[in-house]
């Protein structure tokens, strides 16, 4: 289990080596990958419908109850099973989609590390590695996002997804970090028994709240579902894997997967209920009014999503049942609607509706999967889709809360949703192929054998919803909603109100279509309202952030390193003189106080004589050679006080400090007295304060009594545990390991601060010239 | 004539600077050294070098650049780090082998995690200064 989620990680960190082979068309083979691990997670179906819920351990930070659990029960397996299905179609369909791509190893990088990090999150069983892997969602859908990043725009939708996105996570993590704290576990099946625990806990509402917007951001729920169109800039595997089929679920998962936690209370139930429902018909509304068929599936992904979200608010077996069937008709013709859109644009270079008209003569294989995939979205028998949207008027119509209102607004929502399918996949193939068309042929099958594949297995799961009923939906259902009994998914009900709903949905939908014909001038009358809509006041935020950041670092970073020093000290003499007058004893001790040696009264003496050297001397670089030979001095004594380690390495730091000042002192002009006797003054004032009291201090220090159970700890166990005798070089690389590891990482990013920062500079001084 | 004796003197000291630097990282499990000091003496050797040869002839020495030593280093220590995972120990425990190495002496993990971090230290300086001295 943990190699299979591993795998994506492994395969993105081999990118740098396997990148010729995949450029130069090897790239089919990595569609293997995704269908073994599809194949993998298949294998478990037979047990997981059995109600084996499998869970895998292995520990990784024990001691702090951080482990890689792994939980594979229906809602995972139904997830993973999504993820790879549609991977593996999304690898393939890559292939042909993005070839010769002189990037393209890094692509399918970014995309397999997506794939194993949304592995990772639907399985952990434990919170801090379900966080972990969520952020890294975030984070590789960015670098898809900005795949082109030569375009303006496609970075600004990169950075525009991955702030509202990181904004959630910082939610999530709050909220998870709550409730660990409530429970006192990290883990997510020891947390379902203490549910009752966490609802009547005080905190509960903001625990809530924070989890909210964790999953709200995630899923583009509004307000927030401004950064999923703008998303669509992303080349269209992307769009289809993660912003149709796979990502934004995840915020879906999670409030799935917490439900039978903090569910069933009236404040989670009617957020829930209000932000999906308000999402559905908002963004299913707005999604008729679109031209770009990108933009058109976008909103009605979020509409999509709104539906779940609200589906998981009414908390009845039913509707818990019409979320497990709607997950899946939803990536399957969404992603086969998007892979549709992505042929069209490859082939005619316009994703305008308006342009866009009998494309069925040249792409018969797409046109056919379009129409399927437009029978899923409509809900049209005898497609699975049909058996969602059943599912849907079932749940609102039984549940107890104005059960005919919610269902209006059910019906409406799904009245647009079958208008907008209609515009993205009949719309294009329909009607006269005009001149400029012409010469449109057919793609690799490598293109038009995906959507065709997905959309078939729509209509085939609609006729026979039994093979995933018991095996699918029924665990699904059960994880969510404990204790169910079977579900009876048929495609005919016989003639009842919901047949009659469903018949007034489509015919609505169609009537609406033909009624009110999608036209040029409807897009931009739309289009004068968006400057009230969220993005562009998230925009004027954004911009008054900015401001006020520039402003505040403007004035804290003025660029002269002296005030830097100035401030930095100055604040360390405020800190450390108003401790010294709120009453603490000063006294030294002076039977503690080791003899002077000769020895060290020699380098004690150097090092006065260097210091006044380095102060008065008019030239820079023999300041900075006593200051040198300061530095070695203060080795010699860390050498008599036996601390030979830290000696060794101040002795280097020092050498390589007098480098790097010779190097960039050499290109000085001479030196210049800027200075008059007053700011002297004023400097030697602070240095004299500030050396006389960190000098107090390190008295102090001495007198106080010292805690040395962990210096204790460390040198009795240094031998013993780690096998090493230099306790310190044991605590560096064992004891205090992760520590170092963050040092190591961090002295790498200065490195490449630094790198990138002279460079940069360069490199403008040369466009100038 | 004193450039001439700066690089004569230079042609020997950088083996053994490098050397003392490998020495010092391997030693440092049990008497003081380390992979921090380590890389920096390394580091010291090529900047030796470029002061007597040029920045340009080192690069040449180098071969790869010095950037790449920092995520090789952070590699390795990372792989250090998660080695025991593998084995369903606790991430970052010490692995030993069970026998001693000639020259090395008995090494475990900890000794890859140093080495590491000799390499990210090493890459990091040389990065830093080249970068430096070549804008200046």
């Amino acid at each position: 289990m943990l190699f299979a989620v591993m795998l994506g990680f492994i395969v993105a960190s081999l990118m740098p080596v396997l990148g010729r082979w995949i450029r130069n068309g090897w790239s089919v083979l990595l569609t293997a990958i995704p269908l073994y691990l599809f194949i993998y997670f298949l294998s478990f179906v037979p047990g997981v419908a059995a109600g084996n819920e499998l869970l895998i351990t292995y520990s990784w930070i024990p001691s702090m109850g951080v482990n890689f659990s792994f939980l594979l029960d229906g809602l995972s397996l139904l997830f993973a099973l999504m993820i790879t299905g549609i991977g593996t179609l999304v690898f393939l369909y890559t292939t042909a989609y993005l070839k010769g791509d002189p990037y393209l190893d890094r692509f399918f990088g970014y995309l397999s590390l997506f794939m194993g990090a949304m592995l990772g999150m639907v399985l952990s069983e434990n919170i801090f590695t379900l966080f972990t892997f969520w952020e890294l969602t975030s984070i590789s859908s960015f670098f898809l996002i900005g795949y082109n990043n030569t375009e303006k725009a496609s970075r600004v939708s990169a950075i525009k997804a991955l702030t509202i996105t990181g904004l959630g996570g910082f939610f999530l993590l709050g909220g998870m970090a709550l409730m660990s704290n409530i429970t006192g576990t990290y883990s997510i099946t020891e947390m379902l028994g203490s549910g009752d625990i966490i609802k009547q806990h005080p905190m509960y509402p903001l625990l809530a709240i924070c989890i909210f917007i964790g999953a709200f951001t995630k899923s583009a729920q509004f307000p927030f579902h401004f950064w999923l169109p703008g998303a669509m800039k992303a080349p269209t595997p992307v769009s289809t894997y993660l912003h149709s089929a796979t990502m934004v679920k995840a915020g879906i998962y999670v409030l799935a997967r917490f439900t039978p936690i903090l569910g069933d209370s009236s404040l989670w139930n009617y957020t829930l209920m209000a932000v999906g429902g308000i999402t559905m018909l908002y963004a299913a509304y707005i999604s008729i009014f679109k031209s770009d068929l990108k933009e058109i599936l976008a909103f009605s992904t979020i509409s999509a999503l709104g539906i779940l979200v609200f589906l998981l608010g009414l908390g009845t077996k039913q509707s818990i049942a019409a979320f497990s069937v709607f997950i899946l008709v939803h990536a399957l013709y969404k992603a086969t609607l998007f892979l549709v859109t992505g042929i069209v644009d490859h082939e005619t270079h316009t994703r305008n509706i308006f342009e866009l008209s009998g494309l069925r003569k040249v792409l018969m294989p797409v046109a056919i999967a379009g129409f399927l995939a437009m029978l899923a979205n409509s809900g049209i028998p005898p497609t699975l889709g049909f058996i969602g949207k059943d599912l849907i008027y079932e749940s609102t119509l039984s549940h107890g809360f104005f059960p005919w209102a919610i269902t209006i607004v059910a019906i409406i929502t799904n009245i647009f949703l079958v208008y907008s399918s209609i515009l993205a996949g009949i719309k294009p193939f329909a009607g006269k192929l005009p001149e400029s068309f012409q010469a449109v042929h057919l793609p690799s099958w490598r293109l038009w054998l995906p959507p065709l594949a997905l959309s078939i297995k729509g209509i085939i799961f609609g006729f026979m919803p039994g093979i995933l009923e018991e095996s699918i939906f029924y665990p699904v259902t059960n994880t969510i909603f404990p204790a169910t009994e079977t579900l009876h998914l048929k495609l005919w009900h016989g003639f009842n109100l919901i047949l009659l709903l469903s018949t007034v949905t489509i015919a609505g939908g169609i009537l609406l279509y033909f009624s009110f014909p999608p036209a040029q001038g409807k897009v931009s009358k739309m289009e004068k309202f968006a400057r009230y809509s969220p993005p562009v006041l998230a925009g004027h935020f954004s911009r008054v952030f900015r401001k006020i950041a520039v402003t505040i670092t403007n004035i804290l970073q003025n660029g002269y390193l002296r005030f830097y020093i100035m401030a930095i000290v100055g604040f360390l003499i405020i800190l450390l003189a108003y401790k010294a007058f709120t009453g603490v004893e000063f006294y030294i001790d002076p039977s503690r106080i080791s003899p002077l040696t000769s020895a060290e009264l020699v380098v004690m003496l150097i090092l006065i004589i260097s210091l006044i050297y380095a102060v008065y001397t008019p030239s820079r670089l023999s300041a900075v050679a006593a200051m040198g030979v300061m530095g070695y001095c203060i080795c010699l004594l860390f050498v008599f006080y036996s601390a030979p380690d830290l000696a060794m390495t101040q002795f280097t730091i020092d050498t390589l400090t007098v480098i790097l000042f010779v190097l960039v002192l050499y290109r000085l002009p001479k030196y210049i007295n800027y200075t008059n006797w007053k700011i002297r003054l004023r400097d030697g004032i602070i240095s004299l304060v500030f050396g006389s009291l960190i000098t107090a201090l390190a008295f102090m220090v001495y007198n106080e009594p010292t805690n040395k159970e962990t210096s204790q700890y460390f040198a009795n166990n240094s031998y013993t545990l780690a096998h090493g005798r230099n306790v310190v070089n044991v605590i560096i690389v064992d004891f205090r390991g992760l520590d170092t590891m963050i040092e190591i990482t961090v002295l790498t990013i200065s490195a490449i601060g630094v790198f990138s920062l002279l460079k940069l500079q360069l490199n403008k001084y040369d466009q100038e010239l | 004539m004193k450039q001439l004796t700066f690089k004569a003197t230079t042609y020997f000291l950088l083996p053994l600077l490098l050397l003392f630097s490998i020495f010092t990282l391997l030693r440092g499990h049990y008497l003081p050294g380390g992979g921090f000091v380590g890389g920096i003496i390394a580091a010291t050797a090529f900047v030796l070098h470029s002061f007597a040869f040029g920045l340009r002839r080192t690069r040449q020495l180098l071969r790869v650049n010095p950037r790449t030593f920092m995520p090789f280093g952070l590699a390795l220590a990372l792989f250090a780090a998660c080695l025991p995972v593998f084995q369903g120990i606790p991430i970052m425990t010490g692995l030993w082998l069970n026998e001693p190495l000639p020259v090395l002496g008995l090494i475990g993990s900890a000794f890859l995690f140093d080495t590491g971090v000799y390499f990210v230290v090493l890459g990091a300086a040389l990065t830093i200064i080249f970068s430096i001295s070549e804008s200046v």
